[in-house]
Formats: structure tokens, sequence, C-alpha cells
């Protein structure tokens, strides 16, 4: 039975979940806001120089969620920060969870030194706080958006390893393993066949939760000004609004929406991951 | 000879740490001099003898041999914007970072494993339905966000910028209020924060007991339900839990960077902020290794500290 099919038949399992469905809906909207981007800005309305609007213009008629600092749309920053934050909560998770499956695989199948020597370092990681590495890994770094991606995924991996790991140990003592071996079965055939297909729904749960803390972290470095200077991200308005003393001039049109908006996204991949877990995991 | 291992390989722990913290800022793309010095006028001249001074000019296996010694001596080098030795200023932040921390992880824990026996022995309940909502919400919730939104909330209502004022009478008492004042908003910040993750966690490790035979006993012999909760459940329950508030303490060092850079609170997370703008990169080195190694340390004392109150665990 192949991995599709089954997550296939648990399908129905997490139709079942009505906070991950709603989660899932809200995704959707957000995955399609940040295509459709395009469509709803205009190429110069972000422009600071070109703008003609005042600055700090509370929702109204011309702006329905005002202006910022220099008189751009609060509205049409939201809408173009969408992308940004959606693209690198998820290439970020992708990489962190990659490494992550990469190093629990590896150190669960192959015993010995390596794996001594990888869980050594998974357990090192995973006690230091990764926001801090990310911030220093995204100092040293020149400013951009490859530089954030990669201080994401480099420094939350291991929570990951750890529990491939565990789920590699747990199906390598399984009997149908031990036949594998014993029908002569090298490393690449009980990986391919019997590890992996048995660690990929737990991955893909892990992988849906990373997104979300990935997000987090993201608006996090982007608040504190590591982001990417040539791109709008809901972080980088916060960082803004900072900046700019949104808070003194009682903007509350420029500092709620892109909060809200990072609340109820990592929301949702919070909800779907819990509903996911709901369903991979068998219950007790 | 358990605990020797886990002090062993704590030590192994700070060691690397300390190879991290030094890696991670030599061996980055471009001169570390050009970047700290972007925007402000220096020569040549200057820029080399700056390279002299942090001693980037000798070999890597040097550097990293005189960086080892030093900072086996508590030397962390010269911060490069205070002009200062780094160990000095970090010193001069801690109290204000120590008072922050410690009122909001003592407020957290208290709030959060009340919240999380609560809800887990009434699960499914309105109680725990809220409870559990509000955490995940709460975990989703920008730290730095949330600070913001406190304190455009709350107005004139508590100061918001700093620690103490500088009208306040010289005495004790003034003082203290007035610190105590200034502490309001950036500690409720980091408790909401934090105290979900301590809700939820105590929540799924109560949950985890809620079957065992011991608590059939004790309702069998005839104990009211409170008692049973109280002095059979929570007892169990409570071990793994305070351990891992212990293990999540790089949670709290992360959310007070955000916290004191909202609220400009003087201490080690402000301190983190303008040395990244900077960049300050001999200062960043430093807080680096001072935090993570304090995190190591923390993971050390939950482990022997699980080993003590749980005898079923045994670390000594």
């Amino acid at each position: 039975m192949s991995v599709f099919s089954r997550l296939g038949e648990r399908r129905a399992g997490f139709l079942a979940h009505r906070a991950g469905v709603a989660g899932a809906v809200v995704l959707a909207v957000a995955a399609l806001v940040s295509l459709l981007a395009p469509l709803f800005v205009p190429a110069d309305a972000l422009d600071v120089t070109r703008v003609t609007a005042d600055a700090w213009q509370p929702p109204g008629a011309g702006h329905w969620l005002g202006t910022d600092h220099t008189g751009r749309s609060v509205a049409l920053l939201m809408v173009q920060g969408t992308g940004t934050s959606l693209f690198v909560g998820l290439t970020a998770a992708v990489l962190s969870v990659g490494i992550g499956t990469l190093v629990g695989v590896v150190s669960g199948h192959f015993g010995g030194l390596l794996a001594g020597a990888l869980l050594r370092v998974t357990d090192f990681f995973l006690v230091l706080p990764a926001l801090v590495l990310a911030i220093a890994l995204s100092t040293v770094l020149p400013r951009g958006l490859g530089t954030i991606i990669l201080a994401i995924g480099l420094t939350s991996w291991p929570s990951t390893a750890r529990m491939v790991r565990a789920q590699t140990l747990t199906i390598e003592a399984r009997p149908f393993v031990e036949r594998a071996r014993a029908l002569g079965g090298g490393h690449a055939h009980v990986i391919g066949r019997h590890v992996l297909p048995s660690v990929v729904p737990l991955v893909l749960v892990n992988a849906t939760l990373a997104v979300a803390s990935a997000i987090v972290a993201e608006s996090t470095l982007a608040f504190l000004g590591l982001g990417d200077p040539t791109r709008i991200s809901w972080g980088a308005m916060l960082h803004q609004a900072q900046l700019h003393g949104a808070v003194p001039q009682r903007a509350w049109w420029f500092l709620l929406p892109p909060g809200l908006a990072i609340v109820v996204v990592v929301l949702a991949f919070t909800l779907v991951g819990r509903a996911l877990e709901a369903v991979v995991t068998p219950k007790r | 000879m358990r605990l020797a291992g886990r002090i062993g390989g704590a030590a192994l722990s700070l060691l690397m740490v300390a190879v991290l913290g030094f890696f991670l800022f030599r061996v980055v793309p471009g001169d570390p001099v050009v970047s700290m010095t972007r925007g402000r006028p220096t020569t040549e001249a200057l820029q080399a003898e700056l390279r002299a001074q942090f001693g980037l000019d000798r070999p890597l296996h040097e550097q990293f041999w005189s960086y080892f010694t030093s900072l086996l001596q508590g030397d962390l080098g010269t911060s490069f914007t205070f002009r200062r030795p780094v160990s000095e200023v970090i010193l001069e932040r801690l109290g204000p970072t120590v008072l922050l921390v410690g009122t909001a992880t003592l407020i957290a824990v208290l709030l959060g494993l009340w919240l999380g026996v609560r809800a887990a022995w009434r699960r499914d309940s309105a109680f725990d339905r809220v409870t559990t909502g509000v955490s995940l919400t709460l975990w989703a919730v920008p730290t730095f966000w949330l600070g913001m939104l406190l304190m455009m909330v709350t107005g004139d209502l508590f100061p918001s910028r700093g620690m103490r004022d500088t009208d306040t009478p010289p005495d004790f008492l003034s003082q203290a209020l007035d610190v105590g004042h200034h502490l309001v908003l950036p500690s409720v910040t980091l408790v909401a924060v934090v105290c979900a993750e301590y809700a939820l966690v105590m929540r799924s490790s109560l949950l985890e007991e809620m079957h065992a035979p011991y608590l059939t006993t004790a309702r069998a012999k005839g104990l009211r339900d409170d008692l049973v909760r109280r002095r059979h459940a929570v007892p169990n329950a409570v071990l793994p839990a305070i351990t891992l508030v212990f293990l999540r303490f790089g949670l709290v060092v992360a959310g007070a960077i955000t916290t004191e850079t909202v609220f400009s609170w003087p201490g080690l997370g402000l301190l983190f902020y303008d040395a990244l703008t900077g960049p300050d990169y001999f200062l960043l080195q430093g807080l680096l290794v001072v935090t993570a190694g304090a995190v190591v340390v923390m993971n050390l004392l939950a482990d022997v500290l699980h080993g003590v109150l749980d005898p079923r665990v045994k670390v000594v």
C-alpha cells in the first residue's frame, strides 16, 4: 500500500476535525491572496516616492485600512506582505524538516559512532534557544530573504530529528524489517521501503507545525530589523510601526492588521497540524 | 554515575557553545571590521588598527586559542560600540533581565500550572476549551506585537519606556515602587506568552496520569475528588511539567529579547538589540556565549532537580 493511498484514507478522518478544516480554509484564502497580490496592488502604489496620500491617515473612504508613516495604503501593504510571510514560513519549514528528517533517519538507522555524534549535536541544538541563534546568523550574513530562510531553517530542525529518530528506531525493531534484512535487503531498501513510508505522516504533521513557528520567527527577525529591506512582510510592517512611533501616534490601523494576520495564519497552521496529528497517531 | 555523565555532557555542550560562538562570527563572508564601521567615517589606517586591536589580522588558529584562553578567564573581548570589556557591559545589564525574567517566570509557572491542572481535570469542559483555545492563540501571538498592543491599549496608565523615571526620590521605597510600576507591562507581555506554553504542557502531563490505576485506588478508598487531584494526581504530573519549564528556558530568553526591545527595558535583551543593530560582533558573540551557557546550565539543573524530586528517575 503506498503512502499516498493511506493518506487518502485519512482524509475522511481529517474532515472530522472542525478546527482543522477551518484552519485549512484560512490557509487557502491566504494562499489565494498572496497569488493574486499582483492584481490588487498597482505597480507604484507602494513606492514611497510616488504616493500622494497623507501620512497616518485613519481608515476612511480612500484607504479602508488607513495609511502608514509615508502615506502608503496599509491594506495594500498587507496584501503584498502575505506572500513574503507565507513563502519564508514554507521554505524555512521545508529546510528545517528536511534536515531534521535526514539527521533523524541516519542517526536512527546507522548505529555506532556516527549516530552517537549526530545525537550529541542534535541534543546540543535542541537545548539552545533557536531564535537567539537565528538572530546571530542573520546578523552576520548579508540581509536578504535567503538569509532569513537559512537562519530559521538551520536552527529549528532538532525537534524533528529527535522525533524521526525515535520513529525510525521503533520501525526497525519490528519483525518485518528483520525479515527484510534477512532476505538480503540493504540499507537503501530498508530506509526507502520501510523507514521512510512510516516516517512520512509524522514528518507532514511536523512540517505543518514548523511552518507556524517559522512564520513567527520570520516576523520576529523582521521586527528586529534583520529582514530583507527590499521586501514587505507583516513582520517588516511592525518593524516600521515600532521605528516610526505607531504606538504614540495611536495608529492602531497600522499596528493591528499585521499582527492579527500573523496570529490568524499561525493559528491556522497549528490547528491543521493538530488535526493531522490526531489523524495519523492511532488512539490509545 | 549518571550524574557525572550529565555534568560531563553539560561541560561538552559549554565547549561546543564556545566553539560555535567563535566560528559563527569568523567564518562569515566579508570583513567584520568593514561591516562594523559601515556608515561611520573611517580610513584604511583606522581599519587596520581595529583589525590589529581585535586580533583579526592573525591566523585563525591563533585567534581561536587566544579567544578560548581569554574566555576561560571570563574575558569576552572588547565591545566596539561601548569601547569597554564585553563582560563588564553584560554584567551591568544582568540585573534588570534577572528581575524581569524572574518575575515573569514565577508568575507564568504558577498561573500556567494552575490553568493546566484545572483544564485537564475537567477535560472538554468549557474551562478546558477556553484555556486550550486561549493558550493556542497566545502561542501564535508574536511577543513583540502583544507588547506594542498592551502599550497602546493601556495608554498613559503604565510607563512604557525604561526601568525608572529620573525624577523619582532616591529613597528605597519610591525607587522600588517606580521600578515595579515600570515592570508591569513588560512582565505581563512575557507572562502571557510563556504561560500559554506552560498551561498546555501541564495539561497534557496531567492527562497522561488521568487513567493511572493508583487514581482508581484513591477513589475506591473513598477520597473526595478534590483530594484525589491534590494529593495523588498533581504531585505525579507536576514533575515532568517542572522539568519542561526548565528545559524551555530558552523560550523565555528569546521572549526577553523582543520584550525588552519594545519597552526599552535596560537588560540583556535590549543589549542584544543594540549589538545586532551596530553590528557589534564581539558584544553579540559574548551575549550568545553567555545566554547559551546559561541555557545549558539550566538544563543540567532540570536533570538534577528531576532526579532529586522524582525517585523513579535515578540520576544520582
